[in-house]
């Protein structure tokens, strides 16, 4: 196998015109190719966000809904700490990018030692995330605070939090819960297979793939990927929880 | 099999140590730039929200600002952290003006398909 993954292939066999239009590699191209089609995705979702939000005639807003932390339990938002969880989760993915754009950098320059270093803090960063998301999805649906239960036909049709009136919480819209899990959701999926992505390339690393290789390509590849998920979460985080 | 990913264009990115550390360096003036800006999103969601300051023209500056401040830290993440903005100037055209065309479009077309869905909803407001 070495001696497959090293050997060279002459470019006339590898593109029509004998060389990459843009002076990238195949991978690359089609991981960028593959990030426009996933972003129609997650805009998609957003837009239906958008949608929800200007048909309904009430939408609750989020910092009186997120206010919880782990192992504190808050009645009421002002009890609480608004956004505070969901800026560390945030805070999470942007320092995740960070330590990947650090490995590709220490990948450029073929320092192993340094890619592999990385590479453990962006899949580390990743599982806190997830567990994060874990975390909160729990607490909304079983939990004192529970507020969106899944588990109850009536909770999913019409009784999710919509505000809050002399510290009773008052029935909002349930697209608000529905969208939730479908944007949050789907985006920790996204998450979740980036974490995968990085364990599989770190494996790598550490077994020396791309040392033979001579270069570490696949740790940008997946490195585009990874970023990809923080730039949705970006956009999540505005428009979900912000506005 | 063709092995695709072997092509050396990848080489073409690799960098000297002097050069790394003038990379690393920027790489952590973006991210200070992200944190601050995210910092600040959150203070200003905790402290001014919407119950608390109303639906008014303040609420209306906020809200373009969150999105400016989040258009911000998407062209630092895609252009810096994905090294979009250092790739042929093709290449960044077939990657952005498609999908800005489309969004862009997605985003009209809901938006005003909502408002006329609200006008038949609710006539009274």
């Amino acid at each position: 196998m070495a001696g497959e993954v090293s050997k060279a292939i002459p470019p006339k066999d590898l593109w029509e015109g004998g060389r990459s239009p843009f002076s990238m590699s195949y991978g690359k191209i089609m991981m960028w190719f593959f990030l426009i089609s996933d972003a129609l995705t997650f805009g998609a979702f957003l837009v239906t966000l958008g949608w929800f939000r200007y048909t309904a005639d009430y939408w609750p807003v989020s910092d009186q809904v997120f206010y919880h932390i782990p192992f504190v339990h808050s009645e009421l938002p002002e009890q609480g700490f608004p956004l505070a969880y969901v800026a560390f989760m945030t805070f999470i993915l942007i320092i995740s990018s960070v330590t990947m754009v650090l490995a590709v950098e220490a990948g450029h320059r073929n320092d192993k030692k340094n890619v592999i270093k990385w590479m453990i803090a962006t899949v580390i960063g990743g599982f806190v995330f997830l567990g994060s998301q874990v975390w909160e999805w729990a607490g909304i649906i079983v939990g004192p605070d529970g507020v969106f239960g899944t588990y109850d036909d009536t909770t999913m049709q019409s009784n999710f939090l919509g505000g809050w009136l002399n510290g009773a919480p008052i029935e909002g819209p349930k697209q608000y819960a529905q969208i939730f899990y479908c944007v949050t959701g789907f985006h920790g999926f996204h998450v979740f297979s980036g974490v995968m992505i990085n364990i599989v390339i770190l494996i790598n690393v550490i077994l020396g793939t791309y040392e033979k290789r001579g270069h570490y390509e696949m740790v940008e590849k997946g490195g585009l990927y990874w970023h990809f998920v923080d730039l949705v979460w970006v956009f999540v985080f505005t428009f979900f929880y912000l506005l | 099999m063709e092995r695709d990913d072997i092509i050396e264009y990848s080489l073409g990115a690799q960098h000297s140590e002097e050069d790394g550390a003038k990379i690393r360096k920027n790489i952590w003036k973006v991210t200070a730039l992200l944190s601050v800006i995210t910092l600040l999103e959150v203070i200003v969601g905790a402290t001014l929200s919407k119950t608390v300051i109303g639906d008014g023209t303040t609420w209306a500056f906020i809200k373009y600002g969150y999105i400016i401040l989040t258009l911000v830290k998407a062209g630092y993440i895609v252009l810096s952290f994905m090294h979009l903005g250092h790739e042929r100037k093709s290449f960044k055209l077939t990657v952005l003006v498609p999908y800005i065309f489309f969004i862009i479009y997605l985003i009209f077309i809901v938006i005003n398909e909502a408002l006329a869905v609200t006008e038949v909803n609710f006539p009274l407001n």
